[in-house]
């Protein structure tokens, strides 16, 4: 027995964290997928039924909102995370004097939870006492903001408070990755003539794409989770106008005692993760293979 | 008119004086190499020439143009760098066009360059590669051809054979040698490495510490090194150093060794000394290289000497022979079929018409 | 192309591009301060308005300087009013919190250390098929297990309790974890392990005497993350605790939503702050560990 431990240390040494994934991510997965086909009310039911909760599920109107605001959130908070990041990475590639203070500055909001997050946007865009009112008191008499309690502009708050969350981590990445160019590349390019502009748009910038890549992935995955942000930011509402997957399935869950549609939602939170997360895995696997 | 002229030129790193009141010119069609160890400076020379680096004190100029403040690309010269530098996102092609395009080159002139020199270079078969996917050679020619195509009145080489292989380095070499036969491009190119500086340079330019030590033609800088710097730096193995003593009696003026009991004196009548000093007991090294020591007499003026042998390595085509003159090691060198026995004492021959002598102080050549 | 440039024209040139670089030093700064104020907003926003009273609040705006610096209501934040029952407030919670951050980050940082030790010195057939298969915990989404873990929970009794909470950060944090350290260690050269074993060390020396020694880096970082996304979860923390063990973020959304009464949003601020207070705390102290771990990994990919 003491010898066959030995010879198998590593392994036995594996053995904890192999079995806990297998079983609380692989099993639990697995359990979800199988619930997602049965009639599961408040408990869950073994018996299978086939694909009506998927059926139930792309015909209920919540998660149609929920969907769609999934895909708004998603496409402005990647474009405005990442444009943002990479003005701001740039402009900081420039030798500028208080870079540490900024960088500081614009990395913070990554150190906070959700909630607090949620919690004090939800403070300045109060349409009475916030943004709205400051301009208000300073001479803007028909000035209004009050797209929090919106129906179609809600969503776009919690955009705002998103990008003020993840931009400065992107800015990170791209910071870093601007910096590990060597300058020879730069002063190449500036033997050839080219200016400022050029040396970033025509030539470190293309140089960036597993950065751009990475940051993707890195944010698609933040979206498609964003639970705590809206809970605390909005709940959802005004009305349902902000819902987004993770509240529909965590509702349906314990709210709304539908088990298995909740879980044909949450398997199809998963495929849509895989999505993403399975061609980047590929590819990158293929890189460290080729090189 | 000088195609390059550098004018009492310094410059520092914060408090480190990194080149001294460097004066420097060179003629159209020259191929200069700026060569010495890590940290003398060279390639911060290179980089203000080019226009990367400021300039504290002093002046550049090109084609008697001052150049201190313009920017590289105003300048006309191009270069290549140690790592190629080429940009990673682009083709071959968009590599070499990069610069004529931010020039605002008509796209006829651009073709046409393209052609000259792809096919000069041999790299049109690569034009649609990206930089990844060249081997290190091709890789130099596509850098060079964006240098060339250009047409700059000087071209800047950053030490760009260090990253090879040695085999590819001597390739590469006679590559760039060929090219400045056929071009006669005016080229300023650092280096650390002796062999490289020698065989390249029609001018070369040693530095240590931010200072020029000497700056002539290789033949000049191999049989008359101008202090023990360059003597030790150049050949190897390098030039022989031997410390000692000048002894001047009536006209017959010869160099003792310092540890000797009454070892032989070694005459040194015929030396040409470059300035009148004081001679006797001066102290002096004495340099030979290990080339000059002959095993058989050659010339009728070389001095005979027994000395014994201590240690002997064989490097293939030839021998290095460790002697000892005044229990100071002396160095030849010998074709490999000679027969040496060591710890035994043989004969040797000094040319006398090839030894350098270097104050002790200052190191410098008398 | 010649450098056909004349003396005088060329002190234009020179002017002109003086000039220039210094408009766009100009808008550089001017837009990184703009920036600058974009994120640092809200942070002035929450502390200045948790020191004005209520009245302050309605009659000023969100800029406003409190007219005397009143802790007030970070205190009822803390500790409450005392009314009693239905009164929440932090305390109680923070501790929550910090007795359920220690031993997950511990164990969870642990296991990982461990495990990325043996995936990357420890090599065996198939050894990268097993790294892969822990890094996919890394990217689901948690939905896909809530309610699995949550019928678990209950079957073995902690749920709804802060051990339950450590139990979950700990099996979630693995992936993670085990990705830090095995990014770590894969550079670390194998030439230490093998000297060792010659020296007859055995598995677990090597792991203690040389690699532990030199793993602090990656400890910080692994460290800083995990006490980050534990401290900050809500998801986890709502879906499988209420009440008495729920940890802060989860008592933080409480109090901010319930509307007993008048809306205090001073109260509301400092509960934030203190909320957030920890993993500020620790990003300000060690922040710079922290993202140049997390970028150089991210990187290379």
């Amino acid at each position: 027995m003491l010898k066959f431990l030995e010879k198998n240390l590593p392994k036995v040494v594996l053995a904890p964290a192999v079995g806990l994934i297998s079983w609380f991510v692989y099993g639990f997965i697995l359990w979800t997928f199988y619930i997602s086909f049965t009639n599961s009310k408040i408990l869950p039911k073994y018996e299978l039924w086939g694909v009506g909760q998927y059926f139930k599920l792309w015909a209920s109107r919540k998660w149609l909102i929920a969907v769609d605001n999934l895909l708004v959130f998603t496409a402005l908070f990647l474009i405005f995370c990442i444009v943002i990041g990479i003005i701001l990475a740039i402009f900081l590639d420039q030798k500028i004097r208080a870079e540490g203070v900024l960088r500081t500055i614009y990395l913070y909001p990554m150190a906070l939870s959700f909630i607090v997050t949620g919690t004090a946007w939800k403070w300045i865009l109060n349409p009475s006492l916030g943004i709205q009112k400051m301009f208000i008191d300073w001479g803007f008499e028909n000035f209004t903001f009050d797209w929090l309690v919106n129906r179609e502009m809600a969503i776009y708050t919690i955009v705002i408070a998103g990008v003020w969350q993840s931009a400065g981590f992107v800015m990170a990445l791209f910071l870093a990755g601007l910096r590990s160019v060597e300058d020879e590349i730069v002063k190449a390019a500036k033997i050839d003539g080219a200016g400022l502009f050029t040396v970033y748009w025509k030539i470190l910038i293309p140089m960036m794409r597993p950065v751009f890549f990475t940051s993707f992935v890195i944010l698609v995955h933040i979206s498609i989770k964003s639970y705590d942000l809206v809970v605390a930011l909005t709940q959802g509402g005004p009305g349902i106008s902000t819902t987004m997957p993770a509240m529909y399935m965590t509702q349906t869950a314990f709210h709304k005692s539908q088990v298995g549609l909740s879980a044909a939602s949450a398997m199809m939170m998963f495929m849509a993760v895989a999505a993403v997360i399975i061609p980047y895995l590929y590819s990158e696997l293929r890189r460290e293979h080729a090189s | 008119m000088k195609t390059l002229k550098i004018e009492d030129l310094s410059k520092n790193f914060g408090t480190t004086e990194v080149l001294k009141k460097i004066n420097l010119d060179i003629d159209e069609g020259n191929f200069l190499v700026l060569l010495g160890p890590s940290g003398c400076g060279k390639s911060t020379l290179l980089n203000i020439i080019a226009g990367l680096e400021t300039i504290n004190e002093g002046n550049v100029y090109i084609d008697d143009y001052n150049v201190s403040k313009v920017e590289p690309k105003d300048r006309n010269i191009a270069m290549v760098f140690q790592s190629y530098a080429l940009y990673p996102s682009m083709n071959v092609k968009e590599n070499i066009t990069f610069g004529l395009k931010q020039a605002k080159t008509s796209k006829e002139k651009i073709e046409e360059q393209l052609k000259k020199i792809s096919s000069f270079l041999q790299v049109e078969e690569l034009l649609n590669r990206k930089p990844s996917q060249l081997s290190g050679g091709q890789r130099q020619r596509v850098a060079i051809g964006r240098a060339l195509v250009r047409e700059p009145r000087i071209f800047l080489f950053d030490e760009p054979l260090s990253n090879l292989d040695a085999k590819l380095r001597v390739e590469m070499r006679r590559e760039i040698k060929k090219l400045h036969q056929t071009l006669k491009t005016t080229v300023v190119y650092v280096t650390h490495d002796q062999t490289e500086a020698m065989s390249l340079g029609t001018k070369i330019a040693i530095m240590n510490h931010g200072v020029i030590q000497q700056n002539d033609t290789p033949e000049i800088i191999y049989n008359k090194p101008s202090n023990t710097f360059v003597a030790d730096f150049i050949g190897s193995p390098s030039m022989n150093l031997i410390k000692g003593k000048i002894i001047k009696k009536s006209d017959q003026i010869s160099f003792l060794g310092e540890n000797s009991n009454n070892d032989i004196q070694i005459p040194i009548n015929n030396y040409n000394f470059d300035k009148k000093i004081e001679l006797d007991n001066k102290e002096v090294y004495f340099g030979i290289r290990p080339e000059h020591i002959y095993y058989k007499k050659s010339n009728e003026a070389d001095f005979e000497i027994k000395l014994k042998a201590d240690l002997s390595e064989y490097i293939g085509h030839e021998q290095i022979i460790t002697f000892n003159y005044s229990n100071q090691e002396i160095l030849a060198k010998f074709p490999s079929t000679v027969k040496i026995e060591i710890n035994k004492e043989m004969n040797l021959y000094f040319d006398l018409s090839q030894i350098s002598l270097f104050d002790k102080n200052s190191k410098e050549r008398i | 192309m010649q450098a056909n440039v004349s003396t005088s024209s060329y002190k234009q040139l020179e002017q002109k591009s003086k000039i220039r670089n210094m408009f766009l030093r100009w808008f550089l700064y001017f837009v990184l301060i703009l920036f600058a104020s974009y994120f640092i907003f809200p942070l002035y926003v929450m502390v200045v308005t948790s020191l004005k009273t209520m009245e302050e609040i309605r009659q000023g705006t969100l800029l406003t300087w409190p007219s005397a610096l009143n802790f007030e209501s970070w205190a009822v934040a803390w500790g409450g009013r005392g009314y009693g029952a239905g009164d929440t407030f932090l305390r109680p919670y923070f501790w929550n919190s910090i007795k359920m951050v220690v031993p997950a980050v511990f164990f969870s940082t642990f296991i990982g250390a461990m495990t990325g030790y043996v995936l990357t010195k420890w090599r065996f057939k198939g050894d990268q098929w097993v790294f892969l298969f822990l890094l996919f915990g890394c990217f689901i989404p948690f939905q896909a297990i809530l309610l699995p873990m949550a019928r678990t929970l209950g079957v073995l009794g902690i749920s709804n309790s802060i051990l339950g909470l450590v139990v979950v950060h700990i099996v979630y944090g693995i992936p993670f974890t085990t990705l830090f350290f095995r990014n770590y260690y894969v550079s670390v050269p194998t030439e230490l392990v093998k000297a060792a074993r010659i020296d007859g060390a055995g598995f677990f020396k090597i792991f203690f005497k040389i690699l532990l020694p030199i793993s602090a880096p990656i400890i910080v970082v692994t460290v800083i993350w995990q006490f980050t996304q534990i401290w900050n979860d809500f998801l986890f923390g709502s879906t499988f605790s209420f009440g008495e063990a729920a940890p802060i973020q989860v008592a933080l959304n409480n109090m901010v939503l319930s509307s007993t009464s008048v809306k205090e949003y001073n109260v509301d601020m400092a509960s934030a702050i203190i909320a957030g207070i920890p993993t500020l705390i620790v990003y300000v102290l060690a922040g710079k560990y922290f993202i140049k771990g997390l970028t150089s990994g991210a990187v290379k990919g």
